[in-house]
């Protein structure tokens, strides 16, 4: 005999009312962060937000559908500067991010094409090369402003009577909310379960009728359009572009941070943007640590190049993804889900 | 009524000719079974009908349509559905998303509708739920009720088999191709298979083709039975007839064929 449930239960954003008073309760501390903050840290929680987009739909692509990606910077490149030439010729802000978002899209569509013949190895490379090929490009181009990158003009933000920087982070805040909903929508919705379909056996999720070029272009398409805002807001973030900073490293730490996160989870996209952006900042006050930072200094001259310390973050970075794949392999995650569990049971 | 006609496939993979003109029809309604030595081209006509090889030459049709070379997800569209010799599962996911992915086609909602996916009334949301109900139709059918949350690839081997079974059921298909189902159960797992194959006829009407190697299940089971060998039909006819027939002996010497 079945128990007859109500299905929705199942679909629905909260679950539980448990989680939804918590999700109330950190949506009011984002709400108090300007008023007990310096400004310093609201632009460091911009800067979280701006890797927390991109790193949800890298995730879509990684972690549910099973393809690489070596090249997001680009898209987060076209996404910045699309914003940048749009906001100069005075489109309102809305629109500028909007239209960001989908000529990223579009690109994606594109480069989702090879993905439909190529595997592993092979994709990783072509991803890559159209990464370093965007760098390229923009730095050639007059209309880019070449290597010395486009300044972007302050949006008009004087409508909510707040100071820029304040209504900037609500702004930050809202479409990051609005983008973490987007991406638990196409991960739990039939769309999502196709990609991940399609990651576990292509094969059967041809045979149950899940079309395969539709489905995998549709994953780099809604992948890009994620770091397309991205950028748009990275533009408005660091107030100028130049194609230096989308480099072959900023893709690789998106792919860090989804890894950091954990594959295939919203959560994970959240947690892994989120730490990582402080790990970004802080790591470099590693050598400042008493002893350790010491020794740090002592091999970085001994073994590596003098100016070899500079690269210390990267090196921590790749230090704390080789723990994570060994220790933890569902991320950070996985650690969150054992707090969960481990609170659910508490106090017995 | 014919539902599905096979006419004169040949399929070569470089030196090896897999099938070689193999023509057969199969009734709507009945169970079909096809039998043949390893290596005989039993897999490779599925994987032809299927749309996951191209035959070399010849024509598939269904259901009076042509569907010779089209791409596997229409063909499964058309309502073909299959299981396979190996286990193609989505292992990392549960029982109940598998089966869900066997509803794909039929769920009937577009990217910008999935928008609106988190409000009770949307049709996103009413289409998830109707399919959530068909799906726990076929747990309910197939006894999954156990493994509905759990990974597939957690689930012991006979499970993983009938988890398959329900994704294809769940296409609700008009036909549905089996590829060696009781391949790797013990005994009472092929007896619950053999019920649910008659099952799966007589109640919801699907006909069946299914390849087999167990002579007790094909004799169990089968309304007609397609022997082959090196890719060519040796004979076809009801079960007694077929398996007393000296050629198909003769091509099982070495292997018991009772
Ligand atoms: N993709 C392929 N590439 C090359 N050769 C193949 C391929 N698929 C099948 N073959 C060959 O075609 C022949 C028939 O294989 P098939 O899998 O259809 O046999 P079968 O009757 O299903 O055998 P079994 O009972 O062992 O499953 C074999 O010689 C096999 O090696
Ligand atoms: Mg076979």
């Amino acid at each position: 005999m079945r128990l007859k449930r109500v299905y929705f239960e199942d679909i629905r954003l909260f679950k539980t009312t448990a989680s939804l008073v918590w999700t109330l309760l950190f949506l009011l501390l984002l709400f108090l962060v300007p008023f007990i903050f310096k400004t310093y840290y609201l632009s460091v929680v911009n800067l979280m937000c701006l890797n927390v987009i991109v790193a949800l739909g890298l995730n879509i692509l990684v972690g549910n559908t099973g393809q690489i990606s070596l090249g997001h910077a680009g898209f987060v490149a076209i996404g910045a500067y699309t914003a940048a030439i749009l906001l100069q010729a005075g489109v309102p802000f809305v629109f500028t991010l909007i239209i960001a978002g989908l000529v990223s899209c579009l690109v994606g569509a594109f480069l989702g094409l090879p993905s439909l013949r190529l595997e592993g190895p092979y994709l990783a490379i072509v991803t890559l090369g159209f990464g370093l090929a965007v760098m390229v490009i923009i730095g050639r181009m007059e209309m880019f402003g070449g290597r010395m990158g486009l300044m972007i003009p302050r949006i008009d933000l004087n409508w909510s009577g707040l100071s820029y920087d304040r209504t900037l982070y609500y702004v930050f805040i809202i479409i990051t909310i609005l983008m973490t909903i987007l991406a638990h929508n196409i991960i739990h919705s039939k769309i999502g379960r196709a990609f991940q379909a399609i990651r576990d056996s292509d094969i059967a999720a041809s045979v149950t009728g899940i079309n395969l070029v539709h489905y995998k272009t549709l994953s780099f398409a809604v992948s890009a359009f994620f770091a397309g805002i991205g950028g748009a807001l990275w533009a408005l973030y660091l107030q100028f572009v130049t194609p230096g900073t989308f480099s072959l490293m900023m893709s690789v730490l998106f792919l860090a941070t989804v890894v950091l996160g954990g594959l295939g989870s919203v959560t994970g996209s959240v947690l892994g943007g989120i730490v990582m952006t402080l790990l970004n900042l802080q790591l470099e006050k590693v050598v400042t640590v008493p002893l350790f930072g010491d020794l740090i200094v002592f091999l970085s001259d001994t073994i590596m190049n003098p100016s070899g310390i500079a690269n210390i973050r990267w090196v921590l970075t790749g230090l704390i993804l080789i723990l994570i794949i060994l220790y933890e392999p569902h991320g950070l995650n996985g650690i969150w889900l054992r707090i969960k569990r481990y609170w659910n049971l508490w106090p017995f | 009524m014919e539902i599905l006609v096979v006419e004169n496939i040949v399929k070569g993979f470089g030196g090896v000719t897999a099938v070689q003109d193999l023509s057969f029809a199969v009734s709507k309604g009945e169970i079909y079974s096809i039998i043949g030595p390893n290596g005989a081209g039993k897999s490779t006509v599925f994987n032809c009908i299927n749309g996951l090889y191209r035959p070399d030459s010849g024509t598939i049709s269904f259901g009076g349509r042509d569907i010779t070379g089209l791409n596997p997800d229409k063909i499964a569209t058309a309502g073909i559905s299959r299981t396979f010799q190996n286990l193609e599962l989505f292992s990392r996911m549960t029982t109940l998303q598998n089966l869900l992915l066997g509803r794909h086609v039929s769920t009937t909602y577009s990217i910008w509708q999935m928008l609106t996916f988190n409000f009770r009334n949307s049709k996103a949301a009413k289409q998830e739920i109707l399919q959530r109900e068909k799906a726990e139709d076929v747990i309910e059918f197939l006894e999954l009720e156990p493994y509905r949350d759990r990974p597939v690839f957690s689930l012991p081997y006979g499970v993983q088999k009938l988890v398959e079974l329900g994704r294809a059921l769940a296409m609700e298909p008009d036909i549905l191709l089996l590829d060696e189902p009781a391949a790797g159960l013990n005994h009472e797992e092929r007896q619950d298979m053999i019920f649910w194959i008659q099952d799966i006829r007589n109640e919801l009407g699907i006909t069946i083709v299914v390849i087999e190697h167990n002579m007790q299940l094909v004799k169990d089971i089968s309304d007609r039975v397609l022997a082959i060998n090196f890719g060519q039909k040796l004979v076809e006819g009801s079960v007694e007839d077929v398996l007393r027939d000296q050629s198909v002996i003769r091509a099982y010497l070495g292997e018991p064929a009772l």
